[in-house]
C-alpha cells in the first residue's frame, strides 16, 4: 500500500517536482480509456475524426486538466461546500420538475440562460459529499442508533424521488446506489441492508406495476425476454448482444464492425459504445477495458482507505464506487445482464455530461490522494 | 450489550467494509468479462450468423420462363428483356412528388397512378411495389438518371413474358400474372411477391407450371439497417424453366385462327395418324400479352361483355350439337348393323313419327337415295328412317368409339366432354323412358347429342384411319401408334366414298373443295346445328333467313374432314357459332387444310378475305377497343382488375356462356346438359 507513495516520492531527480507530483499511474489509466474511447469514436463515424472523436477528444483534454486543476484544491473546501451544494441541487430539481410542469412533458435539463445543465448529474458526486459530510458530523457513538439512519435516508430518497419524477430511472439508481455506499462504508448495522434488501424484494413488483413508466416497464420485459420484441426496444438489446458476440476472442478488426457501420447499433458511439468496441477488438478489448476501469475503482477505494478523516474516506470510497456503477450498469446493460436504463459508460461514450462527473470524482479522488501522500512525506 | 463505537473502531470498520466493496466490485467485474466470454466465444458462431443476416439482404431474381415452342422449334411464348421500375414504400421520402415526378417522366395514366396507390397501401414497408413495366429503353434511362432526387425508386432490368403470335395462341396458352395474396399465404414463398414473378394464371402457363417456372436467382447485398444497399457482394443467377415443345405447328395456328376471321369458332386441326394437334384455335380471343401485363378493367368488360365469348376456349369448352357431321360415323353404325348401303330411301321431304313430323333440310326431298348419296346430300330422312328401324341405342356405341363424349387427356384445366345418349341415359338422366323421336333427333346429330370441337375432330381423324387415334399436344410426351379399330375395310370404304362424294361427287361440300392443288382432295362432312324449334307456322311462310335472327338464334356451322382423301394424313373440325349462313364451317376447314399443302396458295386467297373484314386480327381487335371505348364514352375507369379478378378468367366465363344458352326446345330437344356427369 506504500508502494504508490513510495514511487512518486522517490521520483527522478530532473523532472520539476510539480509534475513528478502528479499521479501517473492514474492519469495513464485514463489515458488509456479515454485514448481507446476516442478510437471507438473514430471507428463509429466510419473512420473519421468528425463529428465525435474531435469533440470527444478535445472534452476529456479540457475535462482531465479540470481534474487536476480540482486535485490542487484542499479537501476542507469541499467538505464546506457539501451540503450548501447539495441544497443548491435539490432546489434545482425541483426546478427542473417545475419547469417541466409549465412547459409540458418530461424534462432533465435546467436553462440557465447562458448554459444548460442537468441537475441531476450533478447530484451523483453530490450525494456522496453529502451524506460523507452527514456522517463526519454524526458522533462515532451515534451510528448504530436511528439517529444515523433516517436523516440520510431522507437526504437520499429527495433527490432520488425527483429524479424518478422527471424520469430518469438510471441516475436514480446510480444516486441510491451512492448513496447506500456511503451509507454503507459509514458503518450502519449490516442488518439494515439486509432488511433493505428484503423489502427491495418485496416492493419490487410492486414497484414495477405501479411506479414505474408504461416504456419502462416495457424495458424491463423485453430486458428479461428481448427476443419478444426484436424491432422495438428488444432491439437496442438484442443487437448489441450481436455486435459483441459475432466480435468473437480477437474482433473483425479496426474500422470492420459491420454492425456499427451499418447502423444496426443503436446508439453505438453513446449507450452501446462498448458493444461498438467490442465488436471491433473483441474479447481482448472488452477485458483489457473492463481490467482498466477495475484498476481504476481499486484506486480510488485504495485511496479511501488510505486516507485519514472519515469524511475523507466516505467521500473516495463513495466516488470510486460511483464510477464502478457507472461502468457495471452500462456493460450489463449492453451485455443484456440489466434492462436499458441509459447511462453511459464514462470516458468512452461520446457525450459531455458523464466525462464532466467522472473525471470530476477523479478530481477529488486525486486531492485525497495528494493529501494521503503529503501527510505521508512529512 | 451495546458496543460502543469509537472513531478508531470506525476506522477499522471501514478498511473491513472496503475491502468487501472492493472484493465485490472485482467479483463484479469478472463477472462481466465472463459473460462477455460468452457471447463471444462460446456462442459467437450464432451471433455471426445473425450478424451476417443483418448484414446481408438476400434479393430474389425471378426466373426466366421456359419457353412454349411449336413442333419446329418456333417461339408461341417466350421472355423479352423488361425494364420495370419499381417503389420501395420505407426509402421513399416525400412520396407525393416522387410518385408526381415518376408520372411525368413514365407517362402513367390516372388509372396506373390509381393502382401504385393501393398497392403502396397494402405492401409492406420492405415490399416494392410495382410502378411500371415493359418500359423502353428511353424512358427508363430517364428515370434512373434521376435517381438520386428520386429515394425509394428501384430500375430492374428483368424479363417478362411475351406471346409473339398474340391472340392466335391466347387459348393454348393462357396467361401469366403475378402471384394472389392467398398463393402467397399459401406457399409462404418469398418468391410469390418478388416483383417481376409471374405465374401461369391460365392455359398452359398454368397447367404446365411447375415445368416452366424454373429455379430463382439470388442476390446477396450488404445493406444499412435502413435498406441501403452498401455493395453487391455475390449473384447466384436464376435457372430458366424448361421449354415445353408442342406438337402445334405454329404457321397452321395463326393461320387457321386468320382464316375465321370475324366468327365467333374454332377450328381443330390433327395429325390423323400420330394424333399431333396441329392446331387448335379458338377465336375471338384475347392478346395473352396484355392478360400478363395486367389488363384494364374496360378492356376486361369489353372481353365478357362479348356475345362471342373472347374468354372461352371453345375447342374444349364449347358444346354443340354436332349436326350432320355425324352423319359418316352414323352411316357406319348403320353398315354394323347390318343393313345393305345400296338399300334406297324415298325421301319426300316430311317423315311423320308417331305424332311428329320430321322435315328434311331440302324441302321438296331428296327422292330415293343409298348410303352414299344421302350421306353426300345430308338426307336427313335417310337417317331419320334407319334410326327408327333400327333405334339409336345401335348408334351410341360407335358416336362413343369415334370419340365423341369422350374425355382425352390434355393439359387444360376446363374441359367439358358432352353427350351420347342413349336409353339407359336417358332414364338415368330424365328418368323417362326414349322414344322414337329421341332417335330420330339424335341420328342427325341434334337433341340430346353435345360434342367439343376436338371431339369432332378426333372423330375426322378416326374415320379417315379407322385406327383410335388419339390426341396429343405435347411432343415430349411417349408416342404411341394408335391401335387399328377392327373395321370391316369394305365397310370403312363405304363411308369413305360417302365422306369424297360431300366435297367432290356433287355433295352439300362441293364448293369446298381443294383449289389447285392436283390430286390432293378434301373428304369430309358438312353440318348445320339448329338451336331453335321452327314451327308449323313458320314452315307455312317459308323458314325465316337466318339474316333476319339475332345472333344467338342462328344456327351453328359446322364441318369435319380430313385430307388427302385417298390417303388420309390431316383431319379438321371447324364449328362456327351462330354463323348462320352468313359464313360457313367447310371452305374455312378446306382452306386450312390446303395451307399444309401449299401454304402460299393458302395465304394468297385470305389477303383479299381479309381485306374484307377490315383487316387481320391484330387491326381488327384494336378497332373493336376503339370502338368499345368510344361507347363507353365515360373516361377510362380508374380501378384495374385485380390478379384475383383475372384468376381463370376463361373458366368463369364458361357458366356465363351457358347460362346465355338457348333453352332446350322440345321438339329440337337439344339437351343442355354441358358437363360430363357420368
Amino acid at each position: 500500500m506504500k508502494r504508490i507513495n513510495q514511487t512518486t516520492s522517490h521520483g527522478l531527480g530532473f523532472v520539476p517536482a510539480p509534475l513528478a507530483q502528479l499521479p501517473w499511474r492514474v492519469l495513464f489509466l485514463l489515458l488509456t480509456i479515454g485514448g481507446f474511447g476516442l478510437v471507438v469514436l473514430f471507428s463509429a463515424a466510419g473512420g473519421s475524426l468528425q463529428p465525435w472523436a474531435s469533440r470527444q477528444g478535445i472534452a476529456f483534454a479540457i475535462f482531465l486538466l479540470a481534474a487536476i486543476g480540482i486535485s490542487r484544491i484542499r479537501l476542507s473546501f469541499w467538505r464546506d461546500l457539501a451540503l450548501p451544494a447539495y441544497a443548491v441541487i435539490t432546489i434545482m430539481l425541483i426546478l427542473v420538475e417545475l419547469a417541466g410542469a409549465v412547459r409540458g412533458g418530461s424534462q432533465r435539463w435546467l436553462d440557465l440562460g447562458f448554459i444548460r445543465v442537468q441537475p441531476s448529474e450533478f447530484m451523483k458526486p453530490a450525494i456522496v459529499l453529502a451524506l460523507a459530510r452527514f456522517y463526519e458530523l454524526l458522533p462515532a457513538g451515534e451510528i448504530r442508533r436511528f439517529s444515523a439512519v433516517w436523516p440520510a435516508a431522507a437526504m437520499l430518497g429527495v433527490p432520488v424521488v425527483l429524479v424518478m419524477l422527471q424520469p430518469d430511472l438510471g441516475t436514480a439508481l446510480m444516486i441510491t446506489a451512492g448513496g447506500l455506499t456511503v451509507m454503507f462504508l459509514a458503518g450502519l448495522p449490516i442488518r439494515l441492508f439486509a432488511g433493505g434488501a428484503l423489502a427491495v424484494a418485496i416492493a419490487a413488483p410492486l414497484a414495477f406495476n405501479f411506479l414505474l413508466h408504461d416504456y419502462q416497464r416495457n424495458r424491463v420485459l423485453i430486458f428479461l425476454n428481448p427476443e419478444s420484441d426484436p424491432l422495438g426496444t428488444g432491439y437496442h438489446i438484442s443487437q448489441s448482444k450481436i455486435a459483441i458476440g459475432s466480435g468473437g476472442i480477437f474482433g473483425k478488426g479496426f474500422l470492420n464492425g459491420t454492425q456499427s457501420h451499418l447502423d444496426y447499433l443503436p446508439e453505438g458511439h453513446t449507450d452501446f459504445v462498448f458493444a461498438t468496441m467490442a465488436e471491433e477488438w473483441g474479447l481482448v478489448g472488452g477485458v483489457l477495458l473492463i481490467t482498466a476501469f477495475i484498476l481504476l475503482v481499486r484506486w480510488g477505494v485504495g485511496v479511501g482507505v488510505r486516507a485519514e478523516g472519515r469524511f475523507s474516506k466516505l467521500v473516495a470510497g463513495g466516488l470510486a464506487t460511483t464510477i464502478f456503477f457507472y461502468v457495471a450498469i452500462n456493460l450489463m446493460m449492453v451485455m443484456g445482464l440489466a434492462p436499458v436504463v441509459g447511462i453511459p459508460l464514462p470516458l468512452v461514450s461520446y457525450g459531455g455530461s458523464a466525462q464532466m462527473t467522472v473525471l470530476g470524482c477523479i478530481g477529488i479522488l486525486m486531492a485525497i490522494d495528494r493529501e494521503n501522500r503529503e501527510r505521508v512525506r512529512f | 450489550m451495546s458496543r460502543i463505537v469509537t472513531e478508531a473502531a470506525q476506522a477499522f470498520s471501514f478498511s473491513r467494509r472496503a475491502m468487501v466493496l472492493g472484493g465485490a466490485q472485482a467479483a463484479v467485474g469478472v463477472v462481466l468479462a465472463a459473460r462477455m466470454a460468452w457471447l463471444s466465444v462460446a456462442e459467437n458462431e450464432r451471433y455471426n450468423l445473425l450478424a451476417e443476416s443483418n448484414r446481408v439482404n438476400l434479393t430474389m431474381i425471378p426466373p426466366r420462363r421456359g419457353w412454349i415452342i411449336d413442333r419446329h422449334g418456333a417461339p408461341i411464348a417466350n421472355n423479352r428483356t423488361d425494364f420495370r421500375v419499381d417503389l420501395i414504400p420505407d426509402r421513399m421520402e416525400d412520396g407525393a412528388r416522387v410518385l408526381g415526378e415518376l408520372q411525368q417522366l413514365l407517362a402513367l395514366t390516372a388509372e396506373d397512378m390509381a393502382r401504385i396507390q393501393t398497392d403502396l397501401k397494402r405492401a409492406g414497408n420492405f415490399t416494392p411495389v410495382q410502378v411500371a413495366e415493359n418500359l423502353d429503353w428511353e424512358r427508363f434511362a430517364a428515370v434512373s438518371v434521376r435517381l438520386p432526387e428520386l429515394p425509394g425508386v428501384q430500375p430492374t432490368r428483368g424479363f417478362s413474358r411475351s406471346y409473339p403470335p398474340g391472340a392466335a395462341v391466347a387459348h393454348l396458352t393462357g396467361y401469366v400474372g403475378a402471384a394472389t395474396a392467398e398463393q402467397f399465404k399459401e406457399t409462404r414463398d418469398p418468391l410469390m411477391v418478388t416483383p417481376g414473378f409471374k405465374l401461369g394464371k391460365d392455359g398452359l402457363e398454368k397447367t404446365l407450371e411447375s415445368d416452366l417456372r424454373g429455379t430463382a436467382g439470388a442476390k446477396r447485398v450488404e445493406v444499412t439497417a435502413r435498406g441501403q444497399i452498401v455493395r453487391e457482394l455475390e449473384t447466384r443467377p436464376d435457372k430458366q424453366g424448361k421449354n415445353v415443345r408442342l406438337t402445334i405447328d405454329l404457321g397452321l395456328q395463326e393461320f387457321a385462327a386468320r382464316r375465321l376471321g370475324p366468327n365467333s369458332g374454332s377450328a381443330v386441326v390433327m395429325d390423323a395418324v400420330t394424333g399431333d394437334v396441329l392446331a387448335m384455335v379458338s377465336m375471338p380471343a384475347y392478346d395473352p400479352n396484355s392478360f400478363s401485363d395486367g389488363i384494364g378493367r374496360l378492356e376486361w368488360k369489353m372481353l365478357s361483355d362479348d356475345d362471342h365469348i373472347p374468354l372461352m376456349n371453345k375447342t374444349l369448352q364449347g358444346l354443340y350439337p354436332p349436326g350432320s357431321t355425324v352423319k359418316p360415323m352414323h352411316a357406319l353404325a348403320i353398315l354394323q348393323a347390318g343393313i345393305d348401303p345400296h338399300r334406297r330411301v324415298n325421301c319426300t321431304g316430311v317423315l311423320q313419327v308417331g305424332t311428329g313430323r320430321f322435315h328434311c333440310h331440302k324441302r321438296g326431298g331428296h327422292g330415293p337415295l343409298d348410303m352414299v348419296g344421302a350421306v353426300a346430300q345430308s338426307c336427313d330422312i335417310y337417317f331419320y328412317t334407319m334410326a327408327r328401324e333400327l333405334g339409336y341405342d345401335r348408334f351410341a356405341p360407335v358416336a362413343r368409339a369415334m370419340g365423341l363424349g369422350q374425355e382425352f387427356e390434355l393439359p387444360f384445366q376446363s374441359q367439358r366432354y358432352g353427350t351420347v345418349p342413349d336409353s339407359a341415359w336417358k332414364l338415368r338422366k330424365y328418368k323417362q323412358k326414349w322414344t322414337v323421336a329421341d332417335s330420330v333427333n339424335a341420328s342427325i346429330g341434334q337433341g340430346y347429342v353435345l360434342t367439343n370441337p376436338l371431339q369432332l375432330a378426333v372423330m375426322a381423324a378416326r374415320i379417315a384411319q379407322g385406327r383410335r387415334v388419339v390426341p396429343r399436344l405435347l411432343l415430349d410426351t411417349p408416342h404411341r401408334p394408335a391401335p387399328s379399330m377392327n373395321i370391316d375395310p369394305e365397310m370403312l370404304d363405304t363411308v369413305h366414298k360417302a365422306t369424297w362424294a360431300v366435297i367432290n361427287g356433287g355433295g352439300t361440300g362441293g364448293r369446298s373443295r381443294f383449289q389447285g392443288l392436283p390430286g390432293i382432295e378434301l373428304a369430309g362432312k358438312t353440318g348445320t346445328a339448329q338451336v331453335r324449334r321452327i314451327t308449323m307456322a313458320e314452315r307455312r311462310t317459308g323458314v325465316l333467313g337466318d339474316g333476319a335472327l339475332p345472333f344467338k338464334m342462328r344456327d351453328h356451322s359446322l364441318f369435319i374432314g380430313y385430307a388427302p382423301a385417298n390417303a388420309p394424313r390431316y383431319a379438321v373440325s371447324v364449328v362456327l357459332e351462330h354463323s348462320g349462313h352468313i359464313y360457313t364451317a367447310a371452305p374455312i376447314a378446306s382452306d386450312i387444310l390446303s395451307w399444309l399443302f401449299d401454304r402460299d396458295k393458302a395465304m394468297a386467297r385470305l389477303e383479299p378475305l381479309e381485306r374484307e373484314w377490315g383487316g387481320d386480327i391484330d387491326t381488327r381487335m384494336a378497332t373493336q377497343w376503339r370502338s368499345f371505348q368510344a361507347a363507353q364514352q365515360a373516361p377510362v375507369l380508374s380501378v384495374p382488375a385485380t390478379p384475383a379478378d383475372v384468376e381463370g378468367a376463361t373458366t368463369n366465363v364458361v357458366d356465363s356462356a351457358v347460362a346465355n344458352q338457348i333453352e332446350p326446345d322440345p321438339a329440337v330437344a337439344q339437351s343442355n346438359e354441358t358437363q360430363r356427369t357420368e
